[in-house]
This record gives structure tokens, sequence and C-alpha cells, in this order.
């Protein structure tokens, strides 16, 4: 799966002797070898992407299976082909398996999609393999917004899971436009500012959310500081359908910008004497990141390190071409998230832990290694 | 597929009148002016270098007619139809630039990077989202444009791992994958060892004499200019000091006006063409 350099298959010396004229008369035959092991081909995106979509399938039975009390997969399937025919009364563990475990493992998928997918497309346009929404203060301009929205008396009802991700979208795109602004006056954003600009951002909003649960009636800033802390509950069949039309919309726009990802990657200039209409796509991928990281921050709060270290590790193993990259990273994201939340539930049940400290401590000790062991990628 | 339609008749480019400065946000900050009052046409099929001394504005000329700068006063015509008036994509399809950066972040290989020289000529299709496969034209034409460049025995090297001179190659090779009826260069010679700079600059003379390719170099290197453009356009402070064959231009009183240095200008033992040599050190603050 990995490509690897090949030796050469004609010989390098004299490369230049055969002048173009002769091989624009008698075209080489297309080595199509080299070209399938060197770049990405439909046969190879699909074979990854279907592997890749095997093992999310097979990793969320295996989160199905953990939890409070543990169910056998036998029984899991039982359950689940019930709730299909929708036949007869519910048993408890039919309950907490439909209910509770099986939304919460969804849930879990959409939201891991959607961080590493908007991490791809951030570090893209930023062309820094550093940029997560999370350390940019994306996801706590989001937690403002919707911070806010509560305080302003927005409750847990369908409205809530509407209005919301609005609120978040909000935030994020305030924070965007503090860095889209940056990185315009650079041609190349050094990542020392934009991890600076990360920090200020986060301070700011941080504050202000400090600020706004603070005024809040105490018995609900509990349940705000869980949120923010980054934590999934199992949601409600209309919430998540509400929230995965998020996803899926998000999803579908970013995935038609990927060869234009590929360009920006290179730089402005470059990309525009490639005929792509930097501004515009600048603008379109911004926005589609904002709405999807306000959506996912309305319903988990904060979860950091997923759009960072998914993405950078799906890169070294299939390549950096966004065409394979984002939706290889939103399928590595959602199995990654259903596992940590799995670990989450389970770590210290029947108490669990909030999800975002499950993947701050596999995030951050990576993110320290990338800054001092591959500080070539990082110059 | 709309085309700037090559007209042999018309000028590649033709440029009137041009001012240029960066900064114009608001009236109030005046930033002076980086190009002024400049006019000139490149035939096509023609090489021409842009010379002249650091911040002389030569890379600002460049990207202005590769639409990579947003033209402010002035007009540029390409093949006689206003530049400022085509889509970025149809100039991309007859204009391919490559910049002096090209770093980058990501493991992309060789063969992904030359292949996105394609993108302008992609077939969009409703139901493939954005991702557009290449067609084995796109291959051929992205093999043959590494072979030009040497650099298809590396095809599979990711473009991080290679050195400054690969890079370079790569990124011509980029260019020449777009099929462009006219090149800009900056400073393709830049980061090349002798043995590279002397295959860039054959294969450049090569391509325009066998692809009718327009080439528009940017470059300090004034014996590269003066070998193998057919006419050099010297600018300074941001206009034109002058414009003709390389022995028009460069002349020893021509040079010490405009880089206020004095320097040796004979003729080049093989070519015949003005060679110019930097004075040894016992005569760098005289003169002769």
């Amino acid at each position: 799966m990995m490509r690897t350099s090949r030796p050469p298959s004609t010989p390098p010396a004299g490369m230049l002797a055969p002048s173009t004229e002769s091989s624009r008369t008698s075209p080489r035959p297309v080595d199509e070898q080299l070209f399938h092991q060197s770049t990405l081909t439909a046969a190879r995106w699909t074979k990854v992407i279907g592997l890749l979509l095997i093992t999310a399938i097979v990793s969320a039975f295996v989160c199905l299976q953990f939890g409070a009390a543990y169910i056998g997969l036998p029984q899991i399937f039982h359950v689940l082909f019930q709730g299909v025919a929708g036949s007869g009364e519910l048993d408890t563990t039919a309950t907490i398996l439909l209910h509770v475990r099986l939304p919460r493992v969804f849930l879990g998928f959409l939201i891991g999609c959607c961080l590493a997918s908007v991490g791809v497309a951030l570090q893209a346009l930023l062309r820094n393999p550093l940029a997560d929404p999370y350390l940019l203060g994306v996801s706590s301009g989001a937690a403002l917004g919707v911070s806010v929205a509560v305080l302003a008396g927005v409750g847990t009802t369908m409205l809530a899971a509407s209005v919301l991700p609005i609120c978040g979208f909000l935030g994020s795109l305030a924070a965007l436009l503090v860095i889209y602004r940056l990185a315009a006056s650079y041609d190349r954003l050094p990542i020392h500012s934009l991890l600076l600009a990360g920090v200020i951002l986060n301070a700011i909003f941080s504050a202000l959310i400090m600020f706004v649960t603070s005024i809040m009636d105490p018995n609900r800033s509990f349940g705000m500081m869980t949120w923010l802390m980054g934590s999934l509950t199992a949601p409600t069949y209309p919430g998540l359908l509400v929230f995965s039309l998020y996803l899926v919309v998000g999803l579908t726009l970013l995935l038609r910008q990927v060869r234009v990802l590929n360009i920006m990657a290179f730089g402005e200039e470059s990309a525009r004497s490639l005929g792509v209409d930097t501004e515009r796509t600048k603008k379109y991928i911004f926005l589609v990141s904002a709405l999807m990281t306000g959506a996912v921050v309305s319903v988990s709060g904060m979860i950091g390190f997923i759009g960072m270290v998914v993405p950078h590790a799906v890169r070294l193993i299939f390549g950096a071409d966004h065409r394979l990259l984002l939706p290889a990273a939103a399928l590595v994201g959602g199995a990654f998230l259903m596992i940590a939340d799995t670990f989450a539930r389970t770590f210290v049940s029947p108490s669990e832990l909030p999800v975002g400290i499950m993947t701050a401590l596999a995030g951050g000790p990576f993110f320290i290694y990338l800054l001092v062991w591959r500080k070539d990628q990082m110059s | 597929m709309t085309m700037v339609t090559q007209d042999r008749s018309q000028s590649a480019y033709d440029v009137q009148g041009l001012n240029f400065r960066y900064g114009t946000g608001s009236s109030s900050d005046k930033a002076p002016w980086v190009l002024q009052g400049i006019n000139f046409c490149v035939q096509p099929g023609e090489m021409l270098g842009i010379v002249g001394p650091n911040g002389s504005g030569k890379t600002s000329l460049l990207k202005l007619l590769a639409k990579v700068t947003a033209l402010q006063h002035g007009s540029i015509a390409l093949f006689g139809k206003p530049l400022s008036h085509l889509r970025q994509e149809v100039v991309a399809r007859s204009v391919a630039f490559v910049p002096q950066d090209t770093y980058q972040a990501f493991p992309f290989s060789v063969a992904e990077t030359v292949l996105m020289g394609r993108f302008p000529h992609r077939h969009r299709k409703i139901w493939d989202l954005g991702f557009g496969w290449d067609t084995s034209e796109d291959r051929a034409i992205a093999q043959r444009a590494m072979m030009t460049m040497d650099v298809w025995h590396i095809a599979g090297r990711s473009v991080t791992g290679l050195s400054g001179g690969e890079r370079q190659r790569v990124v011509i090779a980029r260019a020449l994958a777009q099929n462009p009826e006219i090149l800009l260069l900056d400073e393709p010679t830049a980061f090349l060892d002798l043995q590279h700079h002397i295959e860039i600059c054959s294969v450049l003379h090569r391509l325009k004499l066998e692809r009718q390719l327009t080439i528009v170099v940017v470059s300090h290197d004034l014996n590269l200019a003066s070998e193998y453009c057919d006419r050099v356009l010297l600018l300074d402070q941001g206009r034109v000091f002058r414009l003709g064959s390389p022995e028009d231009v460069i002349q020893p009183e021509i040079l010490r006006t405009v880089y206020r240095c004095h320097v040796l200008v004979d003729k080049h033992p093989m070519s015949g063409l003005p060679r110019v040599t930097l004075p040894s050190r016992n005569h760098q603050s005289g003169g002769p």
C-alpha cells in the first residue's frame, strides 16, 4: 500500500538526449506500472477506502460490546435484528444497546469524521501539518458561541439541536476570520505565528467562556464544564439525524475541493498559476470548516488533537493526495473517536471520563514529538 | 473548453502603461511604485530575459504576466485578449508559471506533483465530486514532461525529500505538463549546480526551438540572459531601462549605471555573445 521509490526503468544517462520532438512524434507507451505505484489511482482509492470502511464497521461492533455491562456479539446481532424488525417490547439489554450505546457509537464516529476532515482541510489551506481546529482556537470560538446561546436560554430540545450548531458556527467563524487575516498578511504563515495565534485565541475565548459559565445557574454550569472538556452523551435519534445532516453536507462540500486542496498545498501563487481561484477557495473552505466545527462543538464540546494526529498518521501511510487523504482520514478519525470514547466509558466504570481527556492524552505527546523530533517538517 | 486562440500574428504579450505597487487597500498608505510606465511586447516563440538589480520589480512583473498578481493600472494583452478579462483557468491553459518558492510541507510524490499540471485541462463532471481521476492522456503528457526535465527516475520519491535543484526541475516539469504556449520562470537556475544549470538552459532553448514555446525568464544571471535569450529587458527601479538584443543591453556603461558597479564585458569565446565577468578583488573599489 505504501508507495515505494522505484529504480529508473529507463536509463537516466542521456535522458535529455532524446529530443522532445521525437518523443512527441512517437510517444512512448505510458509506464502505467510506475504511475500506479507513485500516484493515486481509482483502483487503489477503492481498495484503501473499502478496507478502512470495513475496519470502521468492525471497530463499531467491538465498541458496542463494551460498557458498564458487557454485551456479547450474538446478543448484539439479535437485538439489532429485533430493532430493525421492530417487534415486541425491549428488555433492558436491548434498551441499553439501541438507545444508549448505538447512538453514542454513531455520534462518536460522526464527530471523529468531522474533526479529522476539518483538520485535513485546514492543514492544506494553511500549508501546515499542525493546523487543527482545537489548537487554532476554532473549537473554543464555537464553544463560546454555544455557551452564550445556552446562557440566553436555548434548552435541550429539538430547537437546540438545530440552533446550537449555528451559534457554534458563528463563534468558529470569528476565530477563523482572525486566522484568515493573519494568513493573508504572510504568504505562508510561519508555524510559530500560527500556534501563537491559536494560543492567544484560545486564551481570549476561554476567558469569555469562563465568564459566561460563572454568571450561569450553578446547576447548569457543572454540565457546561463537562461538556467543555469534550464528552459524548447518547443523543436522541432525531438529534443524531440533524447532526449527521451537517456532517454529510460538510463532507460533501469538502470532497468537492480535494483536487484544489492538493494544489493549494503548494502555495497560493502556484495555485493561481494553475487556474485556481484562491480567494474563493479559501473562503469556501473556511466557511465549511467553521460550519462543521460549530456543529461538532455544539454536540460534544472541545475534543482536541484528532484533527491533527489522524491526518498526520494517514498521510504517512497512504500519501498526501487529498483525494484519498480526506475520506481516509474521516474514516480513521471516526473509528479513533469511537474507540477513545469506549475507553472513556469503561475506564473508570460505572463513572465516565470526558473523551476529550483521552484524545488529549493520546494527542498531546504526539504533538510534542512532532515539534521536537520532526523539526524538518515544521520549519 | 475555452482556450486563448493562438493567433501567431498577435504578440504573445502586449504590455502597455503598466504601473504597479503593493498595498492598495486604502488610499492613505501610498506604497512606492514597484513598476512604472512599463511598455513592451513579447513575440510568439521568443525567449525574453528580464534582468535588473534586486528590488527592480522583475518578479512583480513576471507575476503580473502570469495573472498571479492582479493588474492595477495599464493593460496586459495575452494573444490580443486583455488578461484581466480572462478567467484564471483559461490563462492557466496557455501560461505556465514557475515560482521561486517551491516549498512543500506534505509528502506528495514527484509524479503526483507533475500530474497536478493537468489541473487546468481537467474535464469536470458533476458526479465524480472533485476527484477527476487522471486520464491516460494526462499520464502520457506528465511522463513526457518528467523525461524532458530528467525527473522520471525519481517519480516515486516524495518532493519533501528532494534537493533544491531536483524540486526546481519537478516544478518546471509540472509547468510543462500544463502544455503551455508561454512559460514564465522566476530564477529557474538559482539552486542548481553547474550540470543542471546547463541542462535546464539547454532544455529551455530546445523547447523554444521545437515547440515554439514563448519563454519569459527572470534571472540574476546576465550570462544566461546573454547566451539564451533573444532579447533582454533591463529593469531599473521599476522602469524599463533598456530593451533589446543581448549585444545592445549588456554593455559596460549600461550595467555600470544600473548596477552601480564596474564589471568586465567581453565576448564569449564560443558564441561571441557578451559575457559579464566580475572584476578581480584588486579592482573592486577603483575601476578601470
